[in-house]
């Protein structure tokens, strides 16, 4: 009973949470309700991806309604395997709150933080499952709304301006985006995903189409940071406090990846993306030029938080450069960095937000012989960058394959060439840290202790998992070949 | 003839108020003017996908009798949810900016670039 109305649950049982959080008032009660929410949903996405791996896709009617007259979740692989990366996400770093929170927010905000972290949980959860293109919208500022909230709780006031830029931009790239959908439903009638690719060819060269695909795409590429529109993305991962940037670092832009991979692939169809408008001679050069200018730009900053959301942006743009290449091995890269770049880059924030709690911010000069005072906690740093450097046994290591791989298969050497550059480049800005952290003296002899293990444990539970994906990455590159392969058309 | 000129009317009033928007989030220095600007951006939207379910001489599909003509009632509903979405962004928005007032004392944008450089 319940396993047939997996796709809602995941969806319903945040959403009610969420404001249940705010009546609970008192902050235990509101944390213990989030965790168990999280976990929940992890078992449950969990679940959906084994189903659908042995049954196919599973199409769930909202309300009875037959699509596409009524609103129709469909999970696939693809989807699914995205869902399992949120919940996963969201279930660790809620284990990460209780510190976290009680030390960076007033505690009259804590039970606001945990309702609009299940609402931000809600919209990305919702933003994935959905089969529906209007619906995408609903979440995408469900998700985004409840980001700027959380991202505004921030202690510096620049948190502040960093949220409303967000805002601004945000809603920009989701208003093109709905510009987009109406475009298509003018020559359409439908909303339907599986329904709009089956119209659309027809309709594939009128220019009401061509302006529906320009907007959708340059609306997605604002909210997934591709440069060089990702201008929001630095000050509001900076300036967020510590667990919200793990967690929207770790998912938010990872569900655009997807959103965008579903219109390019599921809905418009590779063959009017890559072989008509070669959209791939404007994704790769994109891709490779943010790999380049962010990683060098991360190299010159001075905040580690502010230099890993440069690298963000450098890590979408090699996500962008697999989708690029427009092949299986290609999009199985951009499914299992979404996964990897995920695990890796929330565990470094996590590790991030210890360093904050304990040395009292995160400049490198505050990490001054973090080495000797918190080895554990830099430890879990340094493999968290080994894996960003793309250090075999690591999980960079397995997407940069991929990807070197892929771009070897459609014979561009220059560009395996400018990937492998790309990811010396991080050997740079991550050793800037190692640097400040093992061979410099602290500038005080305060006494400083390790970070508390309901922090640790989140921390080193994602950098095992980088480790664990790095060493057997069968699971995750099995899945994402799969989902590829359903993404180019080929198998089901 | 007539017909499709009231049409395009909509439409090129749809393509005025989304350039008028954009061009006052982009170009206003003021964060509230900004918000203004991305109202009015987000209204043309409306208006488009109203115009798109409008049949002239068409009525609302409650109870009609077959063979009347009725307008498209999708497009207004999809747009009863961007509006609460819109109201809901310009409230976010609004409530930041009354933070940032607190914090910074201006709502100019170039004033408090200044005031950030000087920390």
């Amino acid at each position: 009973m319940i396993d047939q109305h997996l796709p809602i649950l995941l969806i319903v049982v945040p959403l009610m949470a969420a404001p249940l959080c705010i009546l609970l008032r008192r902050r235990e009660l509101s944390l213990i309700l989030a965790v168990v929410v999280c976990w929940a949903c992890l078992s449950m996405a969990a679940r959906l991806l084994q189903r659908t791996l042995s049954e196919g896709v599973i199409s769930y009617h909202l309300g009875g309604w037959p699509p596409p007259w009524g609103i129709e979740y469909r999970v696939d692989p693809v989807n699914a395997f995205v869902l399992l990366l949120v919940a996963f996400i969201g279930a660790i770093v809620i284990l990460y709150a209780p510190c976290s929170v009680n030390a960076e927010l007033p505690e009259i905000r804590t039970s606001l933080f945990y309702t609009a972290y299940l609402l931000c949980f809600t919209g990305l959860m919702g933003m994935t499952v959905t089969g529906d293109a209007f619906n995408v919208f609903v979440f995408l500022e469900i998700s985004s709304l409840s980001t700027y909230a959380l991202i505004g709780m921030g202690k510096d006031r620049r948190a502040l301006t960093a949220s409303y830029r967000y805002l601004v931009m945000g809603t920009v790239g989701a208003t093109f985006f709905v510009i987009g959908l109406g475009l298509m439903y003018m020559k359409t009638g439908t909303l339907n995903m599986a329904d709009l690719a089956r119209l659309l060819p027809q309709e594939m060269h009128t220019r009401t189409i061509l302006a529906a695909f320009a907007f959708i795409t340059v609306g997605l590429s604002l909210k997934l940071a591709l440069f060089p529109l990702h201008v929001w993305l630095p000050n509001a991962y900076a300036y967020a406090p510590s667990i919200v940037t793990a967690f929207i670092a770790a998912t938010a832009t990872k569900v655009s990846v997807y959103v965008f991979l579903r219109f390019y692939f599921t809905i418009f169809g590779a063959d009017f993306a890559f072989n008509n408008l070669h959209i791939d001679m404007f994704l790769v050069p994109l891709g490779l030029a943010g790999i380049f200018v962010a990683s060098l730009v991360a190299v010159f900053q001075s905040n580690i938080k502010r230099m890993l959301a440069y690298s963000s942006v450098a890590q979408v743009g090699y996500m962008m450069v697999g989708v690029g290449l427009f092949s299986v091995t290609g999009l199985t890269a951009t499914l299992i960095h979404l996964f990897n770049h995920a695990v890796m880059k929330g565990a470094l924030f996590l590790a991030v937000g210890c360093f904050t709690l304990r040395l009292g911010g995160c400049e490198l000069a505050d990490l001054r012989g973090a080495g000797r005072r918190m080895p554990v906690t830099t430890t879990a740093f340094i493999f968290g960058g080994l894996s960003l450097i793309g250090v075999p046994l690591t999980v960079g290591f397995v997407s940069k394959w991929y990807l070197v791989l892929a771009a070897l298969e459609r014979g561009w050497w220059p560009v395996a060439v400018l990937v492998l550059l790309g990811s010396l480049i991080a050997v740079a800005y991550i050793w800037r840290v190692v640097e400040a952290a093992y061979f410099q003296k602290p500038d005080n002899e305060r006494e400083i202790s390790e970070a508390p293990l309901s922090m640790l444990i989140p921390t080193w539970l994602l950098i095992g998992a980088t480790l664990y994906f790095g060493f057997t990455a069968s699971f995750t590159g099995g899945v994402a070949q799969r989902g590829a392969e359903i993404l180019m058309g080929i198998g089901s | 003839m007539i017909e499709i000129d009231v049409g395009l009317i909509n439409y090129w009033v749809v393509i005025f108020l989304m350039m008028t928007g954009f061009y006052i989030v982009m170009a206003s220095r003021n964060l509230i003017k900004k918000m203004v600007g991305l109202s009015l951006f987000q209204s043309s939207v409306f208006i488009m996908y109203i115009t798109a379910g409008k049949v002239l001489g068409g009525t609302a599909p409650i109870l009609t009798k077959p063979g009347t003509d009725y307008s498209n009632p999708l497009p207004h509903v999809l747009i009863l949810t961007a509006i609460v979405v819109g109201i809901a962004t310009t409230g976010m928005g609004m409530a930041l900016i009354i933070r940032i007032n607190e914090a910074y004392g201006t709502v100019e944008e170039n004033e408090i670039r200044s005031q950030d450089a000087a920390e």
